[in-house]
C-alpha cells in the first residue's frame, strides 16, 4: 500500500506515504481489499482526520500505522521509522485509542495507567504523578481504584484516552473517539484533544461525523471503499465543491431539456440527473433557485415533489464524490 | 530486548494472579486433591489398593496439577483476550517485540505451574497420610524436571491459547486435556502399559507421560519409571517444539 521513505517528517510525529503501483496480484478467494493505493502524508503537529462511512478502511489505515494490521504491500512511516521494520521504535512514539475499548479488565483505572507507564519504562514517581494528573483531567479520580469492568461506556472511553496519553506519545491515534459518547462528553473530549495538540503533538483521528471532522481537524482525508476521495483542510475541501450548495430534488419525472434549463440558470454549476426522476443541482445559492426551477418544471409538464437544500458541508462534498450520503 | 518492559509485563500478570490467587488455586488444586483423597487414602486404607500405590499416585498428581494450572494460566486469558475482550492489545502496543510478550506469558505460566507444584506436593502428602516413601536424594534432577514440566505447561498453554477458538474451550477440555490426563501415566507408571504394546508407544506423544515419569524418577526412584535422562530430553524437545509453534501462532494472532 505505501512505499518509499518519507520525504520530510520534521519531527518524530509525521508520516508520509506514497503509493506503490503494485502489479495486480492474483487475489485469494474471499480476500477483501480494505485499502487500495492509499497514500497519506500527515504533518507533525497537526490534527488530521480520516473521514468516511463504516467499512471505508479507516480502522485498517489506523491498524497499519499502529503495528496492529499488517499491510500486504506498501510501507508506513512514523517520523523516520518504518512502522513494520522498526516496530518497537514506532510503538514508543504512538498512543492508540481503539474503536472498541480494550481496557485491562483485571485492573483498576489507576493500575491500568500505572502499568501502562511501566511498560514504557517510566519510573514509579513519574508514573504516579502522571496517572494522578490524567485521572483528574479525565474526571476519573473518584472511581480510580475500582475495577474498570464496572465502568460505563463513556468512562471506559475516557480511560482509554488517558491510557493512550500516559506515556506522552508524539502521535495520538484515535479511532472513532466520540462514537457512543453523549454530547457533553464529546465536547470534553474535543477540548482534551485540542489541548494535547497544543503541546505540539500530532493527532490522527477517524470519524464518520462531519461536524467532528469540520470543527476539530486542521486537515482531513475523505476515504471510501479503501480509496482516498479528497484531502485537504475542511474549508478548502468545502470550497472545492462546485457551487457549494446542493439542491437534491425529486420530480415525478425529469423531462428532456429540464436539466439543460436548470444548468442555464444563474449560479448553477452542475446538474446531475439520476434514475429519470431526481436531480442533484450544485449552485452558489439555494432557496432563490427553487422558484425558477418549479416554473421550468411546470412549463415542461412535470412537478417537483420534494427538495432538500444542503449548505456547503463535508457531507455535500462526500455526496459529490461518491454519489451517496455518508451514512448510507 | 527491553527488560524494563518485560519485567513490567510480568509484574502485571503477577499482580492479576495474586488478586485471583484463591480462586485460581481452587480451580486447579481441588480436583487433584479430591482424587488424591479418594484413590490415595480411601481406597488404600480400605484395602482396595496397595499402600505402595500412594508412591505411584503422588508424582502423577503433581504432574497433572502443574501442567493444568500452567496451561490454564496461559491459555484461558489468551483465548479470551485475542478473540473477545481484546485486552491484550494494550500490551501488544508496549515498546517490545510481540514475541517477547508471548515469552512473558510462558514465564508467567511457568511460575504458576511451579507454585501449584509446591502447594500440591505437601497438600497431597498430607491428604494421603502415612505410607509414602518420598526421596529427596536427587534435588538437582527434581528441580530440572520441575522446570521442564513447568515449561511444557507454559508453552503448551501458549500453543493451545493461540489455537483454540473461544467456542471450542469445552471441546479442548474433553478432547485434549481429558485424554492427556488419562493417558498421561499420572495414575499408573508407564511400565504398567506393557500389556497394551500399541497403546504403550502411542502415549509417548503425550508430554504428560514424561512429566509424570520424570517426577516419579526424581521423587520415588524405587518405582519403575522411564530413565531420567530420556525423560529430560523428551521434555526439552517438547518445550522447544511447543514454544516454536506457539510463537508462530501468537504472531499470527497478534497481527491481523
Amino acid at each position: 500500500m505505501y512505499d518509499t521513505p518519507p520525504p520530510s517528517a520534521a519531527r518524530a510525529g509525521g508520516f508520509s506515504f506514497t503509493p506503490v503501483r503494485s502489479p495486480a496480484k492474483e487475489k485469494k478467494k474471499f480476500e477483501v481489499v480494505a485499502l487500495e493505493n492509499l497514500s497519506l502524508e500527515i504533518r507533525a503537529g497537526e490534527i488530521f482526520g480520516l473521514l468516511g462511512p463504516n467499512g471505508a478502511g479507516k480502522s485498517t489505515t489506523i491498524g497499519i500505522l499502529t503495528t496492529r494490521t499488517a499491510p500486504t504491500s506498501g510501507r508506513a512511516f512514523i517520523g523516520d521509522h518504518d512502522v513494520w521494520r522498526e516496530q518497537v521504535k514506532a510503538k514508543r512514539l504512538i498512543g492508540v485509542v481503539p474503536q472498541r475499548p480494550n481496557l485491562d479488565f483485571a485492573l483498576t483505572a489507576r493500575e491500568i495507567l500505572m502499568f501502562h507507564g511501566a511498560y514504557f519504562g517510566q519510573g514509579a514517581k513519574e508514573r504516579t504523578r502522571r496517572a494522578e494528573e490524567l485521572l483528574e483531567q479525565f474526571k476519573l479520580t473518584d472511581r480510580a481504584d475500582q475495577l474498570c469492568r464496572g465502568y460505563s461506556g463513556g468512562m471506559m472511553q475516557r480511560l482509554s484516552i488517558a491510557r493512550a496519553m500516559m506515556h506522552d506519545p508524539e502521535v495520538l491515534f484515535l479511532d472513532e473517539p466520540s462514537a457512543g459518547l453523549d454530547p457533553q462528553t464529546r465536547l470534553l473530549l474535543w477540548e482534551i484533544i485540542r489541548d494535547y495538540n497544543r503541546q505540539g503533538k500530532t493527532i490522527v483521528l477517524t470519524t464518520h461525523y462531519m461536524d467532528e471532522a469540520d470543527s476539530l481537524c486542521e486537515r482531513l482525508a475523505i476515504i471510501d471503499h479503501g480509496k482516498k476521495i479528497a484531502e485537504g483542510a475542511p474549508q478548502e475541501l468545502k470550497s472545492s465543491i462546485p457551487g457549494g450548495y446542493l439542491l437534491r430534488m425529486r420530480f415525478n419525472l425529469v423531462p428532456e431539456g429540464l436539466a439543460a434549463q436548470i444548468q442555464a440558470m444563474p449560479g448553477v454549476s452542475e446538474v446531475r440527473v439520476k434514475d429519470g426522476a431526481s436531480a442533484d443541482v450544485y449552485a452558489d445559492r439555494g432557496g432563490p433557485l427553487i422558484g425558477p426551477i418549479v416554473h421550468a418544471a411546470q412549463a415542461l409538464g412535470t412537478e417537483l415533489h420534494d427538495v432538500h437544500i444542503a449548505e456547503p458541508s463535508l457531507e455535500t462534498l462526500f455526496l459529490h464524490h461518491t454519489g451517496r450520503s455518508l451514512r448510507d | 530486548m527491553n527488560w524494563k518492559t518485560f519485567y513490567a509485563l510480568l509484574q502485571r500478570d503477577g499482580h492479576v494472579a495474586r488478586r485471583n490467587l484463591i480462586p485460581m488455586l481452587m480451580q486447579t488444586m481441588l480436583q487433584p486433591l479430591l482424587l488424591t483423597f479418594v484413590f490415595g487414602r480411601i481406597l488404600t486404607t480400605g484395602g482396595m489398593m496397595q499402600m505402595s500405590f500412594k508412591n505411584i499416585l503422588l508424582p502423577g498428581i503433581m504432574a497433572i496439577s502443574m501442567t493444568l494450572s500452567g496451561v490454564q494460566a496461559v491459555a484461558m486469558p489468551l483465548i479470551a483476550e485475542f478473540q473477545f475482550t481484546k485486552e491484550i492489545e494494550d500490551r501488544l502496543l508496549a515498546p517490545i517485540d510481540n514475541y517477547w510478550l508471548a515469552i512473558e506469558k510462558v514465564v508467567a505460566g511457568m511460575v504458576q505451574a511451579i507454585i501449584s507444584g509446591l502447594v500440591v506436593l505437601p497438600a497431597a502428602w498430607l491428604t494421603m497420610g502415612s505410607g509414602l516413601n518420598l526421596s529427596f536424594n536427587h534435588p538437582v534432577e527434581f528441580v530440572v524436571v520441575c522446570l521442564l514440566v513447568a515449561g511444557i505447561a507454559g508453552t503448551g498453554g501458549l500453543l493451545l491459547g493461540c489455537s483454540v477458538g473461544q467456542t471450542q474451550i469445552g471441546l479442548m477440555f474433553s478432547m485434549v486435556i481429558a485424554p492427556m490426563m488419562m493417558f498421561g501415566c499420572a495414575y499408573y507408571p508407564w511400565s504398567f502399559l506393557k500389556a497394551y504394546p500399541g497403546l504403550q508407544y502411542a502415549v509417548l506423544i503425550n508430554p504428560l507421560v514424561y512429566a509424570s515419569e520424570g517426577l516419579r524418577g526424581a521423587l520415588v526412584p524405587q518405582v519403575d519409571h522411564i530413565s531420567l535422562p530420556l525423560v529430560m530430553a523428551a521434555l526439552a524437545v517438547t518445550n522447544v517444539v511447543f514454544l516454536a509453534l506457539g510463537l508462530r501462532k501468537f504472531q499470527q494472532k497478534a497481527v491481523s
